[in-house]
C-alpha cells in the first residue's frame, strides 16, 4: 500500500506516545534518591513533546546518575567516567537530526570530566544536559566530591572535607559561549519539569544543575533547605519561568530575574546560603558548533571523487 | 652501495653517470632549505627518477641561528629506478652555514669523502668568532677528507635581491639542477607550481635566482652527475606518509576526523582541514586526546565509522576510550604515527615502540585489529582497508605509522578512485522484531549493530559487561560469552588474510622479519646479500593482530630467524643479559610466544630510520654466528 507523503506526515503527527513507551526496566536507584524525580520529569517531557524514541539518545558517563539511559526506552550510550560530553558531541556532530540528552553527576562532570564540561559549554552544541548533583560519590560508596560542602565527612575525608565546594553555576557562567544555565531541586517536581522543558526547547547547550538528595550517604545534608522554604529562591520572568499560585503559597521567596542579564545571573549563582531555582541565563543568539561546522556541502560520491582527483592533481609528478 | 661510474667527457668537464646519489640541503630553520629540497625531489620525480625524501627537522620551532642542533632541511635519495628507503649516508650536501653541517657530521650522516657545498659568507663576517669557527670547521672538514667547495651564495644572490636570505634556496636549487643535469625548464615549472598562489613577480624573482645558480655552477663547478631515469610510464603522485593517510581518510568515505595536536601526526589533520572540508568532511580539534577519541566514538556510534589521528602519548591517553569502543563494538579507526618514547621521548624522531601497547593496551582483554603500513603508498590503502574492517567487524582498527613514513616523500602510482572504497550510507531501516543489538554469531562472533534512528532498535550501549540485549550482565556466563565473541572476530578476520610474501630466497640460512617502515631498508640489504650468494630472505608483516597465516611455515624454511625493528631490545652481549633476563623486541616477543620458534632480534633506537648498510652488517654477523 502506497501512502502519500502528506498522509504519512499527518499519521506521524497523530501518533501519540504514552509514558510506558519511554520506560525501560526498573530503576535500581535507592528509595528517595533524587534520580527518580529526574527520570519522571524527563519521561514526562518525552511524552509531552512526542519525542520519537528511535531519534532520541541519552548519553551518560559513570556513576549513579549515569545509569539513567538504561531506564529510557530510547537509544542510549552509557560510556566511561567523565567522557559523556565528548561522546554526546560526536553523536550530535554526526547526526544533527537526533535529539541528544546528557546525564552526568557531580563527580563525572565537575571532577574527572571537568575539562570536557568547560569545552562543551564553549562548543554550545544543541543538547540538553542534566547535572545530577548530590554532592557525593554514591556508586563508589561515599567519597567527597568537588561539590561537597566543606566539612563533609566521607570515607576519604573522615574528619571532614578540606576545600570549599565548587559552584557549577558560577563556573558555567564564566565560560564564553554559554547559552543556557538553570538550576532545579529534586524536591519541587513542578519547577523541575518546567525547567527541564525550557532546557529542552532552548537551541544550544542547555545546562541544568539539579540539586538532589542522596538518602544513602548524605541523608540530612539538604535538610536546612528542605525544612525552610525561605532558603529556596524562585526566579521568575516573562522570558523565564512563571510560578503557579500553588507553589507561591509555599515558596514565598521569589525574585524577578531576566535570563539575559548575565551579571545578575552570576550574582544570584554566587549565593550559597539560598538555593536559587529557575533559569539563570539564556541567550538564544549563540551559534551552535554543529551548525557552524556543517558546511552544507553534499557528500555525494561524485563530489568526493572530484575533490579527491583534484587533490591528486596537485601532487602529480 | 654499488655505484656504477661511467665517466664521459662533456666539453672540458666530466659528467659521471650514477645509479643513485643522496643529496642533502641544510640551513638554519626558516632559510628555505626544506623548500629547496622538496623542489629538487619533485624535479627528480618529474624526470622519472626514483626518489625518497626525508625531512631534517630540528625539535624547536626557532632554534638559535648557526647551531649544531638546528639543522633544518631535506635529504633526497635520487635513483635510476624505484627507491624504497632513505638509504645510507649522504653523498653531497649543500650547507648554508658550517654549524648545521657539523651537526650532521657528528651524527655520522655523511659518507666519507662526501662533497660539501658550503656557503662562504662566514669567512668574511664582521664577527671574528664566526670567522674563526668557520675557518676551523672548514679546515677540519678538508682534513677529514671531505671534498669541500665554497660557494658565494650570499654574494651572488645580493646581485639579484636585497634579501639574500630569502633567495638562497632557489640559487642552491639552480646549482643542484646543474650538477645533476636536470632540465632547467622542469625546475622553472616546479617553481611556478610551488609559488602558484603567489604573484607572478614572486615566481619570476625565484626563477631568476634559479637561473643564476645554474649559471654560476656552470662557470665554477668542475664536476657533473647524471642519474639516468627509468620512468615507470604510469601516472604518479609524490606525497609524504601523513598526506597519504589523509587522502586515505578522504577516499574511505569517512565523514569525521577528531584529533588533538601532536607531533608527528598533526600534519595529516592539517591537510584534512584544508582538503576534506571542501566536500563536507569535518575535522574536530578536541580539547584533549581523550575527548578526541570519545568524540570519534560518539560520532561513529550514531553514523559512519570515524577516525582519530594521534601519536604515542596521545595514544596512551586514548586507551580507556579505545577499550570502550571494543567493548561496545563500535567501529573506529585510530591512527598512531609513532614517535620516540616513553613519555615525551623524541617527538620528531623515528621509533616503532608502540606495538605491544597497541595490541595489549587498554585494561582487560580488548582485542583490536592492528595494521602497519610499510610504504607511503600503503598509508593510503591502509586507511581504506581499516575503515572497511572496522565496519564489517564493529571493532577498533589501529594503524601504526611512524615518523619515518610521516615525513618522507616517495612517488607511487596514482590511485584510481573506486566507489567501493566509500563507506556505505548508514542503515536506518526498522529493526526486525526480536532482533537483538548483540546477536553474536556463534562461529564468527560478529553481530549486526543498530544505529540510532532505526525504529525498534532502541537499546543502551554500555561499557559494562552486557548480554545480547545490551543489558548490564550479572550472570557469570554472559561475560564469558561476550569476551569470546569479541575475540572470535579477530579469528574471523584472520581467515580472510593472505600469507606474507617472501622477498628473496624461498628457503635458506636466514629469514628477516620486519613490520612497518623498515621494509625498504631490509629488502635492500637482503637483495645486496643475495647478489653475493647468501641464502637470505625477508617478510614484512602488514597485520600484527591478527597475524597473517603461514608465518610459522615460512620461518621453518630457514635455519635462523631474526627481526629488525626500531624499538628496544636488550643486547645479549651486555653483562647482565642472558636468556633469563633478556627483553626481546616487540615483534620478536609476539612471534616467539605465538609460534614457539627461537626468533632472535636486532634493534636500535637512534631516532633515525635504520640504514640498509647497518642491516647488511647485522645480517652478515647473524649468518656467521
Amino acid at each position: 500500500m502506497k501512502l502519500s507523503a502528506t498522509k504519512q506526515l499527518l499519521d506521524l503527527y497523530k501518533e501519540q506516545s504514552a509514558l510506558e513507551d519511554y520506560q525501560s526496566g526498573v530503576p535500581r536507584w535507592c528509595t528517595g534518591c533524587g534520580d527518580n524525580a529526574i527520570l519522571t520529569a524527563v519521561q514526562r517531557l518525552c511524552r509531552d513533546e512526542g519525542l520519537r524514541p528511535e531519534k532520541t539518545v541519552f548519553v551518560s558517563g559513570i556513576g549513579c546518575s549515569s545509569r539513567f539511559p538504561h531506564y529510557m526506552k530510547t537509544y542510549g550510550f552509557h560510556g566511561i567516567h567523565g567522557r559523556a560530553f565528548p561522546v554526546a558531541e560526536g553523536v550530535k556532530m554526526s547526526r544533527p537530526d537526533l535529539t541528544v540528552f546528557v546525564n552526568t553527576g557531580d563527580g563525572d562532570c565537575c571532577s574527572i570530566g571537568a575539562a570536557h564540561w568547560i569545552h562543551a559549554l564553549r562548543y554550545n552544541m544543541n543538547m540538553t544536559v542534566f547535572l545530577h548533583d548530590n554532592q557525593i560519590y554514591g556508586l563508589t560508596k561515599k567519597q567527597a566530591s568537588p561539590t561537597s560542602p566543606i566539612g563533609t565527612k566521607s570515607n576519604t575525608t573522615p574528619r571532614g572535607s578540606y576545600l570549599d565546594a565548587l559552584n557549577p553555576l558560577t563556573v558555567s557562567l564564566g565560560v564564553s559561549n554559554v547559552s543556557f544555565i538553570a538550576q532545579a531541586v529534586d524536591w519541587i517536581p513542578e519547577t523541575l519539569y518546567e525547567i527541564v522543558k525550557a532546557a529542552y526547547h532552548h537551541k544550544g547547550f542547555s545546562f541544568v544543575r539539579i540539586i538532589q538528595r542522596c538518602p544513602e550517604w548524605l541523608p540530612k545534608s539538604l535538610d536546612p533547605w528542605l525544612q525552610d522554604p525561605e532558603r529556596v529562591q524562585l526566579l521568575h520572568h516573562a522570558n523565564g519561568l512563571q510560578i503557579s499560585q500553588g507553589l507561591s503559597r509555599v515558596y514565598k521567596n521569589q525574585v524577578e530575574h531576566d535570563p539575559l542579564d548575565i551579571h545578575r545571573a552570576r550574582e544570584i549563582a554566587s549565593n550559597t546560603d539560598i538555593i536559587p531555582v529557575g533559569i539563570l541565563y539564556q541567550n538564544r543568539e549563540v551559534a551552535c558548533y554543529e551548525d557552524t561546522r556543517h558546511s552544507g556541502a553534499l557528500r555525494t560520491v561524485e563530489a568526493i571523487k572530484k575533490n579527491f582527483n583534484a587533490e591528486l592533481d596537485k601532487y602529480s609528478v | 652501495m654499488t655505484t656504477k661510474k661511467v665517466t664521459k667527457k662533456a666539453g672540458k668537464k666530466t659528467c659521471t653517470t650514477l645509479k643513485e646519489h643522496i643529496v642533502e640541503i641544510i640551513s638554519d630553520s626558516g632559510e628555505g632549505a626544506q623548500r629547496c629540497g622538496q623542489s629538487l625531489g619533485s624535479i627528480a620525480a618529474r624526470m622519472g627518477n626514483g626518489i625518497w625524501t626525508t625531512e631534517i627537522i630540528p625539535a624547536e620551532i626557532r632554534p638559535p641561528a648557526r647551531s649544531v642542533a638546528g639543522a633544518s632541511g631535506n635529504r633526497i635519495r635520487i635513483g635510476s629506478s624505484y627507491i624504497t628507503n632513505g638509504g645510507d649516508e649522504t653523498d653531497l650536501v649543500v650547507a648554508f652555514n658550517e654549524q648545521v653541517l657539523l651537526g650532521r657530521v657528528n651524527a655520522r650522516e655523511l659518507k666519507p669523502g662526501c662533497i660539501i657545498l658550503l656557503e662562504n659568507m662566514w669567512r668574511s663576517h664582521n664577527d671574528q668568532n664566526i670567522v674563526k669557527s668557520y675557518t676551523e670547521a672548514y679546515e677540519r672538514l678538508v682534513k677529514a677528507g671531505y671534498k669541500v667547495v665554497e660557494i658565494p651564495m650570499e654574494e651572488e644572490c645580493l646581485k639579484l635581491t636585497s634579501n639574500a636570505k630569502r633567495g638562497k634556496n632557489m640559487f642552491a636549487l639552480g646549482i643542484l639542477c646543474y650538477i645533476y643535469s636536470f632540465e632547467l625548464q622542469m625546475a622553472r615549472d616546479q617553481i611556478a607550481l610551488t609559488f602558484g598562489k603567489k604573484e607572478k613577480s614572486v615566481i619570476d624573482a625565484n626563477v631568476e635566482l634559479l637561473e643564476a645558480g645554474h649559471k654560476w655552477a656552470e662557470a665554477n663547478i668542475d664536476f657533473r652527475f647524471s642519474i639516468p631515469a627509468t620512468p615507470s610510464g604510469k601516472q604518479q603522485i609524490s606525497i609524504n606518509g601523513n598526506t597519504s593517510l589523509a587522502l586515505g581518510v578522504m577516499a574511505s568515505g569517512m565523514d569525521i576526523c577528531a584529533m588533538y595536536p601532536i607531533t608527528p601526526a598533526t600534519s595529516a589533520s592539517h591537510y584534512l582541514s584544508e582538503a576534506f572540508e571542501k566536500v563536507g568532511g569535518i575535522v574536530h580539534q578536541a580539547e584533549d586526546e581523550i575527548a578526541a577519541c570519545a568524540f570519534a566514538i560518539g560520532a561513529s556510534y550514531a553514523g559512519k565509522c570515524t577516525v582519530t589521528i594521534t601519536s604515542g602519548p596521545g595514544y596512551s591517553l586514548k586507551q580507556e576510550a579505545i577499550g570502550l569502543a571494543v567493548m561496545a563494538e563500535i567501529p573506529l579507526v585510530v591512527v598512531n604515527v609513532q614517535r620516540g618514547g616513553p613519555s615525551t621521548g623524541q617527538p620528531t624522531k623515528v621509533e616503532q615502540g608502540d606495538l605491544l601497547t597497541t595490541i595489549y593496551g587498554s585494561h582487560g582483554d580488548a582485542p583490536k585489529v592492528v595494521m602497519a603500513p610499510a610504504t607511503i603508498e600503503d598509508c593510503f590503502y591502509s586507511v581504506i582497508t581499516a575503515r572497511r574492517i572496522a565496519e564489517t567487524f564493529n571493532t577498533v582498527v589501529v594503524i601504526l605509522s611512524d615518523a619515518s613514513l610521516s615525513s618522507s616523500q616517495q612517488p607511487f602510482d596514482r590511485p584510481q578512485f573506486q566507489e567501493s572504497w566509500l563507506a556505505p550510507p548508514i542503515d536506518q531501516s526498522p529493526v526486525p522484531a526480536g532482533a537483538k543489538p548483540y546477536d553474536w554469531d556463534p562461529v564468527t562472533g560478529i553481530a549486526r549493530r543498530f544505529i540510532p534512528g532505526q525504529p525498534g532498535g532502541m537499546h543502551t550501549v554500555t561499557g559494562l559487561a552486557h548480554d545480547r540485549d545490551s543489558h548490564v550482565a550479572y550472570d557469570p556466563d554472559i561475560n564469558q560469552e561476550g569476551l569470546r565473541a569479541r575475540s572470535l572476530k579477530l579469528a574471523a578476520l584472520q581467515k580472510t588474510l593472505l600469507p606474507p610474501e617472501v622477498f628473496g630466497a624461498p628457503k635458506g640460512d636466514l629469514l628477516v622479519i620486519g613490520w612497518g617502515s623498515t621494509k625498504g631498508a631490509i629488502e635492500e640489504a637482503v637483495e645486496g646479500l643475495r647478489a653475493e650468494g647468501k641464502k637470505v630472505a625477508s617478510i614484512n608483516l602488514r597485520f600484527l593482530q591478527p597475524m597473517q597465516p603461514g608465518i610459522k611455515e615460512i620461518m621453518q624454511r630457514y635455519k635462523k630467524v631474526l627481526t629488525i625493528e626500531t624499538n628496544w631490545s636488550d643486547n645479549p652481549n651486555d653483562e647482565l643479559i642472558n636468556e633469563d633476563s633478556r627483553r626481546y623486541s616487540s615483534l620478536a616477543t609476539l612471534l616467539r610466544s605465538r609460534y614457539l620458534v627461537d626468533v632472535d632480534c636486532w634493534t636500535e633506537v637512534r631516532g633515525q630510520p635504520v640504514k640498509p648498510r647497518t642491516i647488511r652488517q647485522v645480517l652478515l654477523a647473524k649468518l656467521e654466528k
